[in-house]
């Protein structure tokens, strides 16, 4: 969870610490997401972010521009999220049948 | 039978009275930050306040340095709990960098280098309450304690003592910070344990 050596970085933690918190506002594994930095364009896996915290809230960092990608708070009675730093949040989800599967003769 | 009835128990012994609610001592200076640690030397170094007509003055370091100086000794309370009692600072006092500022303004949005802000109202950083701080303890301000320079503003949570600080925006309108714009409290009074939005 740790980046341990990198050159020139601060941050304590990786992305993977905002699992738990992401956890409560996401159906599925946010950790795995790609996320597109709106500062410099670069698509990074969320569980790469630079993440200073954990108090008072995490700020996940792009690991090429260092600007901040997200922040969530968890407060006692909600969690906030901000995602003001990407253009896009792609995650992995369960495929789905294409449309057009199946019997369309059952639909007329 | 309790020797003691409930409700008749008085304040819990060894508690300081100079501790609000909510928070523990310490004796560290705990480091929380949410970004890497800018570095600015001194001869990059500019603060600047900007009025709410766009009016803008500026203070280079050489400048602030010229500036009439305080020590002083204030207790710290961090929104993370832990406060710490009789730190020693020396800055420049917002009554005096403001002195010569024409504002109709209410409120002020404080500019970190590094991106970081936060806000509290104007009255709060006037009438010996804050200061531009640029030494800790006798010694220069550490970087990661927002040297070379931040704000005190010891009366509230530690968070809107911006490390690093660059600019004061001087506004009519209110404007929520870096934490405040994520359920953390617009004003910040420990004593009153404003810690989130609602408190």
């Amino acid at each position: 969870m740790t980046i341990p050596g990198h050159p020139g970085a601060e941050a304590a933690y990786d992305g993977n610490l905002m699992a738990g918190p992401l956890s409560e506002l996401f159906a599925l594994d946010v950790t795995v997401a790609v996320v597109r930095c709106r500062g410099c364009g670069s698509s990074t896996e969320v569980a790469t972010l630079r993440v200073y915290g954990p108090d008072p809230g995490l700020v996940g960092r792009c690991p090429g521009c260092d600007d901040v990608l997200l922040r969530v708070v968890r407060t006692p009675d909600a969690v906030w999220l901000d995602l003001g730093g990407v253009t896009s949040l792609r995650v992995p989800a369960p495929r789905v049948a294409p449309a057009g599967d199946g019997d369309e003769s059952a639909r007329t | 039978m309790d020797f003691v009835t409930r409700g008749f128990q008085g304040r819990p012994r060894g508690r300081d009275e100079r501790l609000p609610p909510g928070q523990y001592l310490t004796g560290d200076f705990p480091v929380l930050s949410a970004g890497p640690t800018p570095g600015v030397d001194h001869d990059e170094w500019e603060l600047w306040v900007a009025t709410e007509d766009g009016t803008r003055h500026t203070w280079s370091w050489q400048e602030l340095m010229a500036l009439p100086a305080e020590t002083v000794t204030v207790d710290i309370h961090c929104v993370t709990s832990w406060s710490k009692l009789d730190t020693e600072w020396r800055g420049v006092s917002l009554d005096t960098l403001l002195a010569d500022v024409e504002t109709a303004a209410d409120f002020a949005l404080v500019h970190s280098y590094g991106g970081y802000t936060t806000n509290l109202p104007l009255e709060d950083l006037l009438d010996g309450q804050a200061w531009v701080a640029y030494a800790y303890d006798g010694d220069d301000l550490r970087p990661e304690h927002g040297g070379p320079a931040r704000l005190l503003v010891p009366h509230l949570y530690f968070w809107k003592s911006a490390k690093w600080v660059r600019g004061i925006e001087l506004m009519l309108e209110d404007s929520p910070g870096f934490w405040e714009q994520l359920g953390y409290h617009d004003y910040g009074d420990p004593w009153r344990e404003q810690r989130y939005q609602g408190d």
